[in-house]
């Protein structure tokens, strides 16, 4: 072998000192740099580099799979530069051990070096998922050229690629791929792209932008195994089930810091090799810098922080000591035509300020954070230009009281002194300056309204229609309320929603309709909520809305949802179930009961009761049980009673004219029909009927949310009552001859109520806002209008009206049932 | 993949709770843990239990770093686990880390004793 040890050359030269780099990478080659800038002539070095050519730009393998640049466009040192420094580098052969006792590498060819410094710069190496089917020919990684190149090669052949991963690197792979003609699907784990560096709200518009595009981005995708045809990869399955075919499949999920050689050498090693403020690990002698390390607890997996760590080294090697302190990070993707940006932390917490301004019509997305009066992070979509600002007022921890107001506008705005106050800002626009683009409204054309009148934000949307339609002017208008009444003379409109947005529950219900919103994070979006995801009383009001505006298409958001209607159950005091099966129209049989009183000894229900809607409540059941219960009333026939929801609850009924000396009608039977009718469907609040054989009314039909009374002539049909807080009597809607009609109308009141309510608002105090008058308007003055809202009732019910329990029952969402695992601490310790 | 020293335990795959959801962990003889998910990919780990009325807080709605309590609505911070707004409490936190992909708890705040 031809091991190479400190030998004095004997021309009488001093002998240098002797470094190895392992690593050929963008930290390896960078650190050499600035050693070489510092002290030219003190090192004799080598470096050896697994891969086999010259040291390149990493980052730039994206623009060259997407074809934007060639690999020699992104060579950073030639050969010549090695030659000229006198550096020899061993490329496409790798270390593969190092012994630290005398000294010395060995490569995979049996190379032998000694060093007096040994620098490990190793990078990181992709995480492959250990599914099925991972070593098929076919599945690649995105790392390095030859990663490249096997993409290139399956793109010249056309057909489909699957990316698993939606990070950056994912995104700018599937990017490449899909310029290359591949039809591209991107599968992530997560509910946002990128979420590492996206908040909910932004990942959403770069989902939308990427699909618009002509990718696929399969979200909540997790994957099960890849999947084979005649030796190589055929496509990608699901957990769900859901196969995607697919020529290539790249794996772009995570990278994990390359630490065996380190490892194996008794290094200290963590998540990275660890070094300290000069990159000295924990044996003197040897550096580590870049993704392979480990610096106060962080590693990295951007170039920036390399910069950093490398002039550290260098000046600790060469005596100029100034530590490395750690790094922000920013991120940009690649991609041409996204603009996104971000940088720092933007997990927000309690002692910090979110600061958000979204422009709909021109895609735009901004958040900064503030903690203590300094910019922690921000995340920008659409609009990146004040990127770098941000990024400088973030790694300087400037101090930004002074432009608080106006810093969400950017540098422009919050720069120009007297302009940071946004009024001032505002004042000092021209008359003709347009304030609401949506709706074309200058500044004139504001005040003149607000000098006629209106008095809040609501009587300007109403009167000149200026921040009625998307709301990003929403804050020009306010200004503009303040400069020309002064605050205090500023009215409040009606309540919002909630304090995420500036919109009240009726302008959210109309503009989801108006602007065909479909999903949460785009009515966050088009409609400039204030906060990243909204909070625990805007999400579930906008998942009801958007699955009474959308049904069939919407696809429920179960983390929107309060624990009842997640678990399909009553949460109870002690954090136990109780389950109400539905008796409709509190009718039952031996069987149900059977089954009932089955499952109370079954299951040890502490106790079963009869309730005040007419059916039994089986109390004490813990969550893990709950699908097995579930599945023993089912067997018996029965349904989820919907105690737990802003739903259909009961239909109370008396026995009526089938036994009752006194009845006029069958009012058990259309209960029952009514019942089956309605069940399982969603509402703003929870929804009881009752139908009454004859005025005496035994099921108290009058304080109902809809009430029959059967009379001898038909059937009076009542509306609004509520037995509750606030007692109510109902006020009568009208009444009808026959069965069918009081049907028809009850659905068509429903569905009213439905499309019209506030969130949590009942039929009673809906009533009182409305007036009686307007919903008699509403239901009868056009005759046609019953059986429209009875369609859309009926088109409703045939998505909504199955039997949660039962898929529970089957098995799905189980995570929601079970523990994640048990600690027993005693068999622990033992272990 | 449990650290040498084993102070902290593998309580297996990120991918086991849904961003946006939280799951439980019985503790034999100690209280059980429920481990959070956010919407923004960050994981909390604290006592099930509401400095309220002991609710499982594990069932709330999370929204930001925070979980609003199933029984009564209270706020609570999955940071620090301390009640928000006006509401005053504390629910114990058990430091929580990723790792490659896995989720660990400090095993001492696990099984130790815990000021509740
Ligand atoms: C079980 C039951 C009591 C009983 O043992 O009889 C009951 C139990 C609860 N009711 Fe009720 N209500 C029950 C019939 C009623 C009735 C009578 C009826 O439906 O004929 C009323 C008055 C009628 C009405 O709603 O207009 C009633 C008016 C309320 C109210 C006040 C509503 C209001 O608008 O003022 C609440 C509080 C709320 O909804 O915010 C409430 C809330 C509750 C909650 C859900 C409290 C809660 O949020 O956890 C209780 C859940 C216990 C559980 O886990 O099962 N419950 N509750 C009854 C279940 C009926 C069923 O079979 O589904
Ligand atoms: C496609 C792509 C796009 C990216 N885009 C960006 C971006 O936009 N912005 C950004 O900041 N960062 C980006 N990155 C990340 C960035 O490239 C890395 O942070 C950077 O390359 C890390 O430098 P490093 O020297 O630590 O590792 P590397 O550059 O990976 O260098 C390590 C080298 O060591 C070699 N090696 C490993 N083991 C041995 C051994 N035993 N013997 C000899 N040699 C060995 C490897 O083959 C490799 O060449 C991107 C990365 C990729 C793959
Ligand atoms: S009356 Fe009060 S205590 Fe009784 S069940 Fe209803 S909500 Fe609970
Ligand atoms: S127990 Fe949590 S709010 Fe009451």
């Amino acid at each position: 072998m031809n091991a190479q040890s400190k030998i004095d050359p004997g021309n009488g030269a001093p002998s240098r000192e002797k470094l190895v780099v392992v690593g050929n990478g963008m930290a390896g080659c960078r650190a050499v740099e600035e050693i070489l800038a510092c002290e030219p002539d003190r090192f004799d070095i080598t470096i050896f580099g697994a891969e086999p050519r010259v040291n390149y730009n990493r980052i730039m393998l994206s623009p060259v799979l997407a074809g934007e640049k060639s690999f020699d466009d992104i060579v950073i040192n030639t050969a010549e530069w090695y030659d000229e420094n006198g550096i020899a580098l061993v490329s496409g052969d790798p270390v593969v051990h190092i012994d630290r006792e005398i000294g010395q590498v060995v490569s995979r060819s049996g190379r032998v070096e000694s060093y007096d410094r040994l620098l490990i710069a190793t990078g990181s190496d992709p995480f492959v998922i250990p599914v099925p089917g991972h070593n098929l020919p076919g599945v690649v990684t995105f790392r390095d050229l030859d990663d490249v190149d096997r993409m290139l090669a399956a793109a010249d052949k056309g057909g489909s690629a699957v990316v698993i991963g939606g990070g950056l690197l994912g995104l700018e792979a599937a990017h490449g791929l899909a310029l290359r003609g591949m039809k591209v699907t991107v599968l992530h784990l997560m509910p946002t792209l990128m979420e590492r560096q996206l908040d909910e709200a932004a990942g959403w518009l770069l989902k939308n932008e990427l699909e618009r595009r002509g990718q696929t981005i399969l979200t909540g995708a997790d994957t099960a195994e890849i999947l084979e045809k005649d030796g190589h990869v055929s496509g990608v399955k699901l957990k769900d089930g859901t196969e995607i075919p697919a020529d290539i499949v790249v794996m772009a999920v995570g990278i994990r810091p390359n630490t065996q050689l380190a490892k194996a050498a008794g290094l200290e090693v963590g998540r990275g090799i660890v070094v300290d403020d000069h990159m000295v690990t924990s044996d003197p002698a040897v550096l580590a810098v870049g993704e392979c390390v480990e610096h106060r607890g962080a590693c990295y997996g951007l170039v920036a922080p390399l910069w950093d760590m490398c002039r550290s080294l260098a000046a600790g090697l060469t005596a100029q000591p100034r530590g490395y302190e750690g790094s922000v990070t920013s991120t940009k993707l690649k991609v041409s035509g996204i603009d996104l940006f971000s940088a720092g932390d933007f997990s927000g917490g309690d002692d910090c300020e979110d600061i958000v301004m979204r422009d709909a019509s021109r895609g735009v997305y901004k958040r900064v954070i503030v903690r203590d009066n300094r910019l922690i992070g921000a995340v920008l979509y659409g609009d990146t230009a004040d990127g770098n600002w941000y990024f400088d007022l973030l790694k300087k921890g400037e101090d930004i009281s002074d432009i608080r107001e106006a810093l969400i506008f950017g540098q422009a705005f919050a720069a120009g002194g007297a302009l940071a106050d946004p009024n001032a800002a505002v004042a000092a626009l021209s008359d003709d300056a347009e304030i609401c683009g949506c709706n074309g409204v200058s500044k004139g054309q504001v005040v003149s309204c607000i000098t006629a009148g209106a008095h809040s934000l609501d009587a300007v949307r109403s009167s000149c229609k200026a921040s009625a339609s998307c709301g990003s002017c929403t804050g020009l208008v306010e200004s503009l309320l303040a400069i020309t009444l002064g605050d205090d003379a500023v009215e409040s409109g009606p309540k919002t929603l909630c304090k995420c947005t500036s919109f009240t529950h009726d302008d959210v219900r109309r503009l989801i309709l108006e602007k065909q919103l479909k999903e949460i994070p785009e009515v966050m979006q088009e409609l400039h909520w204030t906060t990243p995801d909204g909070c625990s009383s805007c999400r579930p009001a906008l998942n009801y809305y958007l699955l009474c505006a959308w049904p069939g298409e919407y696809r429920d958001d179960e983390r929107s949802r309060f624990v009842n209607e997640r678990l399909h159950a009553n949460i109870q005091k002690d954090g136990t179930y109780s389950v109400v099966p539905r008796m409709w129209g509190g009718l039952t049989s031996p069987k149900e009961l059977r089954a009932i009183a089955d499952v109370v000894e079954k299951y040890n229900a502490p106790m079963v009761k009869v309730t005040g809607g007419q059916r039994l409540d089986i109390f004490g059941i813990r969550k893990e049980d709950l699908p097995a219960v579930w599945a023993d009333l089912n067997a018996a026939g029965m349904v989820s009673g919907h105690a737990y929801g802003k739903a259909l609850r009961t239909v109370k009924t008396c026995v009526g004219s089938e036994w009752c000396r006194f009845g006029t009608q069958d009012s058990t039977g259309l209960g029952v029909k009514i019942e089956k009718l309605t069940w399982g469907s969603y509402m703003p609040h929870k929804f009881k009927i009752a139908v009454s054989g004859c005025p005496r009314n035994c099921a108290e039909a009058t304080i109902k949310d809809f009430g029959v009374i059967c009379v001898d002539s038909g059937y009076e049909l009542h509306i609004g009552g509520n037995g509750g807080i606030k007692v109510r009597a109902t006020d009568l809607l009208c009444k009808v001859e026959t069965e069918q009609e009081a049907m028809d109308i009850c659905i068509a009141f429903i569905q009213l109520y439905r499309e019209d309510a506030h969130y949590l608002e009942r039929t009673a105090p809906w009533l009182e806002r409305k007036g009686l008058d307007w919903i008699k308007g509403e239901l009868f003055d056009d005759p046609a209008r019953v059986q429209r809202l009875g369609d859309r009732f009926r088109l409703s019910q045939k998505y909504w009206q199955v039997d949660p329990w039962a898929g529970r029952a089957r098995g799905a969402h189980r995570e929601l049932h079970s523990h994640l695992a048990e600690v027993r601490p005693l068999k622990l310790e033992q272990a | 993949m449990s650290d040498p020293v084993g102070n902290w335990l593998d309580i297996g795959p990120t991918t086991q709770i849904e961003p946006g959801t939280a799951r439980t962990l019985p503790v034999e003889g100690g209280d059980e843990i429920a481990v959070f998910h956010t919407m923004r990919g960050e994981f909390y780990a604290l006592v099930n239990k509401c400095p309220h009325k002991q609710g499982p807080l594990s069932q709330g709605i999370i929204h930001g770093d925070s979980v609003s309590c199933p029984l009564h609505n209270w706020r609570i911070s999955l940071r620090t686990g301390e009640a928000l707004g006006d509401d005053k409490g504390c629910t114990p936190t058990i430091p929580v880390k990723v790792d490659a992909g896995r989720l660990f708890l400090l095993r001492e705040a696990v099984i130790g004793p815990r000021a509740a």
